[in-house]
């Protein structure tokens, strides 16, 4: 019964989530709130959870990690800019938001699924390098793009959009005030649940399509699909843009809890955590599903929030950054190490 | 078709499309001199003591590509080792060339290690290797912070308080590595110029002499160690693993020796690098060395399965060239010089996508063609036809 | 004691998972002699090779029976470097060399000659440097000895096919200890004269005192070169013969091969059923499969027929289905009652109601990690478009995939075709191979065919699966009038099956007989030789 739970979840899980526990436990012992801790967690896991859903349909059609995930990041961060440049408010702003930065996405996810389909087999390097050297050249970008709202551009007269961009005023925490609840110290954004849900079910629901079933085939075994009469390239392109589009949405959700656009080198970075949380969620190389992320990310997002409050309090260190970045790195290893394994 | 019957004009096509990448960062550098309005005096100094600071990082690349491992991305462990080495040696504050002989070997076992673990994970991880090494790359890099930022200065004694952050432990952001600081360069002085070739004027160039000798002494260990059997070794399980093995070359310890030798040599370059500096910035100085290194050896026209001495020095040269002129162009053109950083950073990354792109289209049609090969006799097919 | 044997083998025997492959094999070599090694696939041949040189799939699957002496020693190798190491030298089928180094550096591959240095004593010996001067005089020498003119500094993957097995059986040659050579299809990839050549230096060789084990499908050469000849069939030896004072003819030779005692032989079926319509017309047809390439074959396939599709690995018979199916890049004309298919698009194949059963059943024919269910169900789900269901009000622009329906039908035809399995939502791979192929059947069968191409139904069963996955075949050709292509490497059991049996060699139809011949005649056209239809 025990092996068979523990077989299931997998160890890596089951860790985790025995360290998650322990932290949780120990809080109130060390003079941390859990309800404080339990909303952040509640709080950071709505506004990962749409980037960490981006990671599915790519997973699944076998491109392997999207670690071009920056890409759609940066559809999703021209979306919310021009949001903002035409200065519209509230939810419709919100929603200008994502109806320019799909359209881009899904432009640069169809070429960039063009590019993956010639690439078999070295996908994640080089998704890699992609997503790096398309931040860099949007710097550029950002420094030279006729942007006029003043909340946007330096001050003094500089041209070029600031590092970070506030949303305060337009829409920030939009998502997840609506309907939001409260219980003394536990808040719980509603709203934001209800999109990252309502998205879910989309992605559950296009994977039960026939061509989402197809793309599921194509990941399991591309040379049984192509027999079957399947367009391989043009399921793995469709997934791309899925996931770029999606990455795009995730970034706005993310923004509007956060308060902020970071442009620049912000997007850098974003791909790791979100390829280290689906896999956390039990997801492999070339297999997940919805559960993987919600399950991923919230025991990612409890471990980076309860990390700096409880172990600091013991400690008395901050060693939150350190713990994840190996957690994650370690989490991405396993995976890619596990995955030879069971190829030979 | 022979080769022989190859006109002039597919050779020269043939040659522009195999050294496409040099060219064009020849075509920018052309274009960006100019633009820059640096001096060449100036430029060729800067040049001379970038090639002396960076070169050996580049030349620890060259082994593991022999062995069919690619480009190591796992060569920020080695950087990282000898930055520990170097923590020491700040702490303990010797001076001079003993300094960077002591960080070396503190350095070289912790790399040896690293490069051992290296090695194994990427044996688990075959065909996967550059993706491997560079995730592992951030995973020790996790470790190194856990291990620089609290344990040193906890119970890794630290005498040295201007090394640990104020709150006791830890190691500050950056360090200065005066005691160290161009001792190599400094060690063998040499001064020439000035010069003047016509209207061509030359000032004074510095030649860091001794750091050139090691470099040198680094490619003739380079160019010896082709010949040895452990390197014919490494280029037949490069080309063909199971070919190797059932030759009963040990395949997998192989390629966890050069790994290991890949390891260490960055550590003793990342050294080079950082005496040249004379600051290490404790949490990047590592990340930036790695990233920087592979950019420069692909520019010099390498690729993920084959790269030389040459395409060690030409890419050096072109990157650094770049690297130098490319933010003053970029404010001499546009008027901001930060679009002339982002511009260098976009391309090293950039450079590094295409030829991970290159080389996995060239793979691709490679087995597209071995298919075609296994075609019938043709004049049949073209009866079929 | 000159005349005890270099290499005997006594009574040995192999099974595999409960399946005899070879038993009471015995024969004896002397040095400097040549033995002709003949027999159909499946005969036993590779794995007494295996056998010999202590392949570790042989220890992995249980070992095996008898002894084998070397030099009048027992021996059991572990591996295969230890037969290399008492002199025994093989060269395989698939070249094993590496393609970006010479013909020297390959010829003396792990073997090569050192330069002495300081460093090795403190070290290894693998820090020495390489001495090409010897090596190359060395690897001339060995190619000399075969008498062709290759280039010692030649870059394998600038040579043609046959020169790089020239350069394969250099490096047996060079090793000083060789005193035993084994050659799996030596002349597969020569041409005429490259192979007069090898097998003249293969007599030098022998003359030399190295014997040699011979294995050849092309029985002619086998006849001029050999000194004796052992035929296998079903892993027994069915005839050792002396070569040279006899005459054999390769006819005679054939009928040992694939000649079956006749109460063990299964009535051939073949049906002389032609209704005049035809099914499938193929007319110069070539398909880039590698390892089984066909050049040029027309064929056509009666409406009703079970039409067999024999022939040795790598002749090119598995080519045939799988460019019909459009899996591989093909060309020439491929005809459907009479309407032109296209070729190199399995959709097109699929869209006019042909279904396939792949040889390669985990590569190709199984979503190994996925339910048993989808497996059957999906192919018909894609082309055909069932297996779906609209969603409420929705309908017509979404349809989400029926679990229910996929299910029953699985359950159909786990009860139809007694599929061992906890039910339609267990994974194929936890699946026994027969238990596998009846699901890929089952696929084929959803799709309800007009044309059905079954590719090696039979290979890694059990007997009593075998004979269902079979009869299910016929069963569904007679209940459905379905047209099958069944593509086998075991020709009773095309013969058994299937109305006419067309043998493919060399990437062309060979012949195409009725099943009712006998089994000596597809032998022979197997081998090359000609027939009278």
């Amino acid at each position: 019964m025990l092996k068979k739970f523990i077989n299931a979840a997998g160890w890596p899980r089951i860790i985790i989530g025995l360290f998650l526990t322990a932290l949780f436990a120990t809080a109130p012992f060390v003079g941390v709130l859990v309800s404080t801790s339990l909303s952040d967690t509640l709080v950071r896991f709505g506004m990962n959870g749409v980037l960490v859903l981006a990671m599915v349909p790519m997973v699944q059609t076998g491109c392997g990690l999207n670690f071009g995930l920056p890409l759609g990041i940066i559809s999703g961060l021209l979306g919310a800019t021009l949001s903002i440049e035409l200065n519209i408010r509230g939810m419709s702003g919100f929603a200008a938001a994502i109806a320019f930065a799909v359209p881009i996405a899904v432009i640069l996810g169809y070429f960039y699924g063009q590019l993956l389909n010639r690439v078999k087999g070295g996908e994640m390097m080089i998704a890699t390098y992609v997503g790096f050297s398309s931040v860099a050249f949007m710097c550029i970008a950002w420094l030279l793009l006729p942007y006029k709202s003043p909340t946007m551009i330096w001050g003094y007269g500089g041209s070029g959009l600031r590092t970070t961009i506030s949303v305060d005023g337009y829409w920030h925490d939009i998502l997840s005030n609506f309907l939001s609840l409260d219980f003394g110290h536990l808040h719980i954004p509603t709203g934001m649940f209800l999109f990252l849900a309502a998205l879910c079910l989309l992605v559950w629901l296009f994977m039960k399509t026939k061509t989402g079933t197809a793309m599921t085939a194509v990941g399991s075994n591309p040379v049984f699909a192509a027999a079957s009469g399947v367009n391989v390239d043009r399921m793995r392109i469709v997934s791309v843009v899925l996931s770029t589009a999606l990455g795009a949405i995730g970034i706005i959700v993310y923004e509007q809890s956060f308060g902020f656009i970071q442009l620049y080198m912000g997007p850098f970075y974003m791909a790791l955590p979100a390829v280290a949380s689906i896999l956390l969620g039990g997801a492999s190389v070339n297999k997940a599903s919805i559960w993987n992320v919600l399950v991923g990310t919230f025991l990612f997002q409890g471990i980076l929030t309860m990390t700096p409050s409880v172990i600091n309090n013991i400690l008395q260190t901050d060693m939150s950054e350190v713990i994840r970045i190996i957690v994650s790195n370690g989490m991405i290893l396993y995976a890619l190490t596990r995955k030879a394994q069971v190829k030979r | 078709m022979t080769q022989a019957k190859r006109t002039f004009a597919q050779k020269l096509s043939g040659f522009f499309a195999n050294n496409a990448v040099p060219i064009i960062f020849i075509v920018i550098s052309a274009l960006a001199i100019p633009i820059s309005g640096f001096s060449a005096t100036y430029l060729i100094q800067e040049l001379l003591i970038r090639i002396g600071r960076n070169s050996f990082l580049i030349l620890s690349l060259l082994i593991p590509i022999m062995a069919g491992m690619g480009l190591n991305f796992g060569m920020v462990l080695g950087a990282m080792a000898g930055q520990i080495g170097l923590i020491f040696v700040c702490d303990w504050s010797i001076v001079g060339i003993p300094g960077i002989v002591l960080a070396m070997i503190i350095g070289t076992p912790i790399a040896v290690l690293l490069g051992l673990l290296c090695g194994v994970v990427l044996n688990r991880a075959k065909g996967q290797e550059m993706v491997t090494s560079y995730i592992l790359g951030f995973f020790i890099n996790g470790l190194y912070q856990l291990v620089v930022l609290y344990f040193m200065g906890w119970f890794i004694p630290i005498t040295d308080t201007s090394l640990v952050l104020s709150r006791g432990y830890g190691i500050r952001n950056a360090i200065s590595l005066m005691n160290i600081r161009t001792i190599l360069d400094r060690l063998l002085p040499l001064r020439v110029g000035p010069f003047d070739i016509g209207s061509f004027h030359l000032g004074y160039i510095d030649i860091p002499v001794a750091t050139y000798l090691v470099i040198a002494a680094f490619c003739l260990f380079v160019v010896w160690f082709r010949k040895t059997k452990l390197g014919q070794d490494m280029r037949a399980i490069g080309q063909d693993r199971a070919v190797s093995d059932s030759a009963g070359i040990p395949v997998d310890r192989t390629r966890v020796i050069a790994i290991v030798i890949s390891t260490v040599l960055a550590c003793f370059g990342q050294i080079i690098y950082l005496q040249n500096m004379g600051t290490l910035n404790t949490y990047n100085s590592h990340d930036q060395a790695g990233m920087f290194s592979i950019a420069a050896l692909l520019i010099g026209g390498a690729s993920v399965t084959r790269a030389g001495i040459g395409n060690v020095f030409l890419g050096v040269i072109l990157f650094h060239l770049m690297f130098i002129v490319a933010p003053m162009a970029g404010k001499n053109l546009m008027g901001q010089a930060q679009i002339g950083e982002f511009f260098r950073v976009f391309v090293s990354y950039g450079i590094i996508a295409v030829a991970l792109v290159l080389h996995a289209w060239k793979r691709h049609n490679a087995i597209m063609n071995a298919r075609r090969s296994l075609r019938g006799a043709p004049d049949k097919k073209e009866a079929a036809l | 004691m000159p005349d005890m044997p270099l290499l005997k083998l006594e009574n040995i025997g192999k099974e595999y998972f409960g399946n005899r492959v070879l038993a009471d094999v015995s024969f004896s070599l002397k040095r400097g002699e040549i033995l002709g090694l003949v027999g159909e696939n499946g005969a036993g041949k590779s794995t007494l090779m295996n056998i010999l040189f202590g392949m570790p799939v042989i220890a992995s699957t249980g070992g095996y029976e008898g002894s084998i002496f070397f030099d009048g020693e027992k021996v059991n190798f572990k591996s295969p470097f230890d037969a290399l190491d008492v002199g025994i030298g093989m060269v395989h089928q698939e070249f094993s060399l590496i393609p970006g180094f010479s013909a020297a550096e390959n010829i003396l591959l792990n073997r090569e000659v050192l330069n002495r240095s300081v460093l090795e004593n403190l070290f290894t010996p693998r820090v020495s440097t390489l001495d090409r001067a010897t090596m190359n005089t060395r690897a001339a020498r060995a190619i000399e000895t075969l008498g062709v003119d290759i280039g010692v500094d030649t870059i394998i993957s600038e040579m043609p096919v046959g020169y790089k097995q020239f350069i394969e059986i250099a490096r047996e040659i060079d090793r000083a200890k060789t005193r035993l050579l084994v050659l799996d299809e030596p002349t597969a990839v020569l041409t005429e004269t490259e192979s007069q050549i090898l097998l003249e230096a293969l007599r030098k060789l022998a003359d030399s005192g190295i014997a040699i084990i011979f294995i050849s499908h092309r029985l002619q050469e086998t006849i001029g070169l050999c000194d004796k000849l052992v035929v296998l069939r079903d892993g027994r030896i069915v005839k050792e013969v002396p070569v040279k004072d006899t005459e054999l003819s390769a006819r005679e030779i054939a009928s040992w091969m694939v000649g079956r005692s006749v109460d063990n032989n299964p009535a051939a079926r073949g049906r002389s059923s032609s209704t005049g319509e035809t099914a499938l017309e193929v007319e110069h047809m070539w398909v880039d499969m590698p390892g089984e390439t066909v050049r040029d074959v027309s064929f056509a396939v009666h409406k009703g027929e079970i039409f067999g599709i024999g022939g040795l690995a790598g002749q090119g018979k598995l080519g045939i289905p799988n460019g019909i199916m459009g899996l591989f890049p093909a060309g020439g004309v491929v005809k459907l009652f009479g309407k032109p298919i296209e070729l190199g698009e399995p959709r097109a194949a699929l869209d006019s109601k042909m279904a396939f059963v792949s040889e390669d059943r985990r590569g190709v024919g199984l979503l190994l990690g996925e339910r048993i269910d989808w497996n059957i169900t999906f192919t018909a789900m894609q082309v055909q478009g069932r297996f779906l269901k609209g969603v409420p009000i929705l309908g017509k622009f979404l349809r989400l995939r029926d679990d229910a329906a996929i299910a029953e039908e699985a359950r159909g035809y786990i009860k139809s075709l007694e599929i061992k399995c906890t039910g339609p939502g267990q994974r194929a791979v936890e699946l026994s191979g027969g238990n596998q192929q009846k699901i890929c059947l089952a696929k084929a069968f959803c799709l309800k065919p007009d044309l059905l191409l079954v590719c090696e139904p039979t290979r890694g069963i059990d007997v009593g699966a075998k004979e269902l996955v079979l009869g299910t075949l016929r069963r569904y050709n007679e209940e459905y009038g379905t047209t099958i292509i069944v593509t086998s490497s075991e020709l009773e059991e095309l013969r058994a099956v299937c109305d006419r049996v067309a043998i493919v060699g060399r990437g062309s139809v060979a012949g195409i007989l009725p099943a009712t011949r006998p089994p000596e005649d597809f032998g022979i056209l197997m081998m090359g030789e000609k027939i009278d239809a």
